[in-house]
């Protein structure tokens, strides 16, 4: 048993028969004497020890000063039951903040610190931090996945819920890039790793995580700052409590208003709140990344619980960023392989969805030499030499520009145009699907009582108008280039949003300068795409649009609990300093004021941790 | 730069927030959090020199020592 525990017996079971000895007999006293240095041994020691320091503010002094005053006084049952209840009160609160570190913790337990590494005298079991990248490793059925690595032999199923919150199983084969943290479900696997453990998804996730509660929400700082003003205020409080009566009245009175300020010396000790609201920020966090959503700070945490408006990207946020090539409409005699062929060869060299696109449904194999030139205008289009012919590929906009008498469609698409040798030669539809849970993202924030959502896109401002149509957003804006959607976000951050936060949404891409413009970036389906989750401030693992909600949700509950335990706290002990100044409030309240208060703060705030469904 | 110690045996989260106050103020250092669940103590600093960063240790250890005795500070990264 833990001695704490087995010191706080035994003093109770000395305590409890004084109840029924002669008052102030020498045996009573003895049994009191002996069960408050069982119980209070200890903090008189370290009152001590740290007062040689210099720290006379120091809770052990304080609770050694406030008995030992009540021993003076002859208040004997109630300095023990200080000092019991105080001591009942620590024990209750280390296992409080115990356990909620282990189920925080735990959350995270990711690490596989054994491997099963594939060498020439066979598979030897060997620590993780050890392999060097390109080793072979086998991974069982039901083991964690150690290092990030591909497939080279195997099919399997993993579960991936540990770094994304999602729990539908993946299925694998050979060539597939698996994620560290990940848990191998069905078939034996030879993985080739790529990364050392170190660098590994899982290190670096575990890393951000951990970390991300010592940047301060402005409540902790708030509370640290509260702190260091109110033990010393309480304690000088307490002292003119005794000084300013005893003056006035004479020294007869000394007793009444002695056992007053002792009160204030129990109650002057600010832990309620120094334990618990950084424990929701930190039990906050925890919850966050079992969701697959990885906030960076508590100052983010906080700031997502007053976010005003929310701003998305289109492409590959809300929609899928997976383009596929509607139809081919043609003009001036030219055939549809003709303008397919040479929009292909056109946009051989851009990685951009929409030229990946082309090429697919293109399908032949491009011959290189057949490209002369290539230039690309941004925000317009490709102007390239193929064979002998001039294609001028892109937007109206280009085509204009390039004085080409194009057909302007009203078609609600991503629409791509094409010239050759000048003449118009038709225009491709593009069309991009929406994600299956947008709508429901939008409908959720909607509910969270967010209502100003914006869409930005690259997009046509046709096609952005049909997904916005779709999804309901009303406020949106096409045709942007990178910096213009730096432009509008900073006017939505001057003009729409008054007192509120701005999120920008973006698959961290493109729109790093976004990201960190906004009150809060918030990068999609960072898992295993280091530069997002580099450049924003949360990390959404899966690219599932309704974890905003969920993340928002979520900070919002953390703030409201924190928020609580701070009126809570503040209040209880203000209403027991008031009552024991005017004679009516025992030690023993201002020791429920000072532990138990503590201890339902730290309940409280533990209630994050109970996943209900977000 | 960023330094990271481990903090094992923390005892109090209002010794841990004086810690904090007092390591922010030793000259070098930029900021310094500690956070009291994680037993993380992060320091913030521009120096690159790792004698001087040594001695910034050395101090940041008597802090701790001052407040909590038995605390063991163990240097991550």
């Amino acid at each position: 048993m833990n001695k704490k525990l087995l010191q706080i017996i035994l003093a109770t079971i000395i305590y409890i028969p004084t109840f029924f000895i002669k008052p102030e007999s020498t045996l009573q006293i003895s049994l009191f004497i002996i069960s408050y240095l069982l119980v209070g041994g200890s903090i008189l020691i370290n009152a001590i020890r740290n007062l040689k320091h210099g720290n006379f503010l120091d809770e052990n002094f304080l609770m050694s000063i406030a008995t030992l005053g009540a021993f003076y006084i002859k208040a004997y049952p109630e300095a023990i039951a200080v000092m019991l209840f105080y001591q009942i009160g620590e024990f209750f609160q280390d296992y409080a903040v115990d356990k909620s570190k282990k189920s925080i913790t735990s959350l995270m337990e990711l690490k596989a610190d054994q491997v099963n590494l594939k060498t020439e005298n066979g598979i030897i079991v060997t620590n993780s931090q050890k392999i060097e990248i390109g080793s072979f490793i086998i991974i069982k059925p039901g083991e964690r996945i150690p290092l990030d690595g591909i497939i080279t032999e195997g099919n399997s199923y993993i579960d991936t819920s540990a770094l994304t919150g999602e729990t539908l199983p993946k299925e694998v084969s050979p060539g597939s890039d698996l994620l560290s943290g990940c848990i191998n479900l069905s078939g034996l696997l030879v993985v080739q790793t790529t990364n050392t453990f170190g660098d590994s998804t899982v290190s670096k996730i575990l890393e951000l995580v951990e970390n991300a509660s010592n940047k301060k929400s402005a409540q902790e700082k708030f509370i640290t700052k509260f702190a260091r003003y109110y033990t010393p205020i309480v304690v000088l409080l307490g002292l003119m409590i005794v000084a300013i009566p005893t003056a006035i009245l004479g020294l007869s009175s000394i007793n009444t208003w002695l056992y007053r300020s002792l009160a204030f010396l129990v109650v002057s000790c600010p832990c309620a709140l120094v334990v618990s609201i950084p424990l929701s920020f930190f039990a906050g966090i925890g919850v966050a990344s079992k969701e697959g959503i990885l906030i960076k700070g508590s100052n983010y945490l906080e700031a997502l619980a007053k976010v005003e408006t929310v701003v998305f990207d289109k492409t590959g946020t809300l929609t899928k960023g997976v383009f596929e090539v509607q139809k081919v409409v043609t003009f001036n005699d030219f055939s549809k392989s003709e303008v397919l062929e040479y929009a292909a060869y056109g946009e051989v060299h851009s990685d951009h969805p929409i030229s990946q696109s082309l090429k697919r449904a293109y399908g032949a194999e491009i011959i290189e030499d057949r490209i002369i030139e290539v230039n690309e205008l941004a925000g317009l289009g490709i102007i390239a030499k193929v064979d002998d012919k001039i294609i001028t590929i892109g937007n109206m906009k280009l085509m204009n520009h390039e004085r080409i008498d194009s057909f302007e469609s009203s078609e609600e698409r991503t629409i791509i145009h094409i010239g050759i040798d000048g003449i118009y030669a038709g225009y491709i539809t593009i069309a991009d699907e929406l994600k299956a849970d947008s709508k429901k993202a939008i409908e959720s924030l909607n509910e969270l009582g967010i209502s100003k959502i914006v869409m930005l896109t690259g997009d046509s401002i046709t096609s952005a108008e049909k997904i916005a149509g779709e999804l309901g957003i009303s406020n949106y804006h096409g045709d942007l280039m990178p910096i213009d959607k730096l432009n509008q976000l900073e006017y939505i951050m001057v003009h729409l949003n008054k007192k509120g936060k701005t999120i920008f949404v973006g698959d961290g891409i493109n729109d790093a300068p976004v990201l960190a413009r906004a009150d809060i970036g918030i990068a999609m389906g960072g898992i295993g795409r280091d530069a997002a989750i580099e450049a924003a401030d949360v990390v959404i693992m899966e690219d599932e649009p309704i974890k905003v909600a969920i993340a928002i949700k979520l900070a919002k509950r953390t703030v409201k609990i924190a928020t609580a335990n701070i009126i809570l706290a503040i209040s209880i002990k203000v209403i027991v300093l008031f009552l024991s100044a005017l004679g009516y409030a025992s030690l023993w309240m201002a020791v429920f004021a000072d532990v138990g208060v503590t201890i339902i703060a730290v309940l409280n705030s533990l209630r994050i941790l109970r996943r209900k469904r977000l | 730069m960023t330094k990271i110690y481990l903090l094992e045996n923390l005892g109090c989260a209002n010794c841990s927030a004086k810690m904090e106050r007092k390591i922010s103020k030793l000259t070098g250092v930029e900021e310094a959090s500690v956070n009291f669940f994680s037993g993380k103590l992060l320091i913030e600093t521009l120096i690159e020199d790792e004698t001087r960063i040594l001695e910034i240790e050395k101090e940041v250890a008597k802090i701790i020592r001052k407040i909590e005795p038995n605390v063991i500070m163990k240097k991550v990264k």
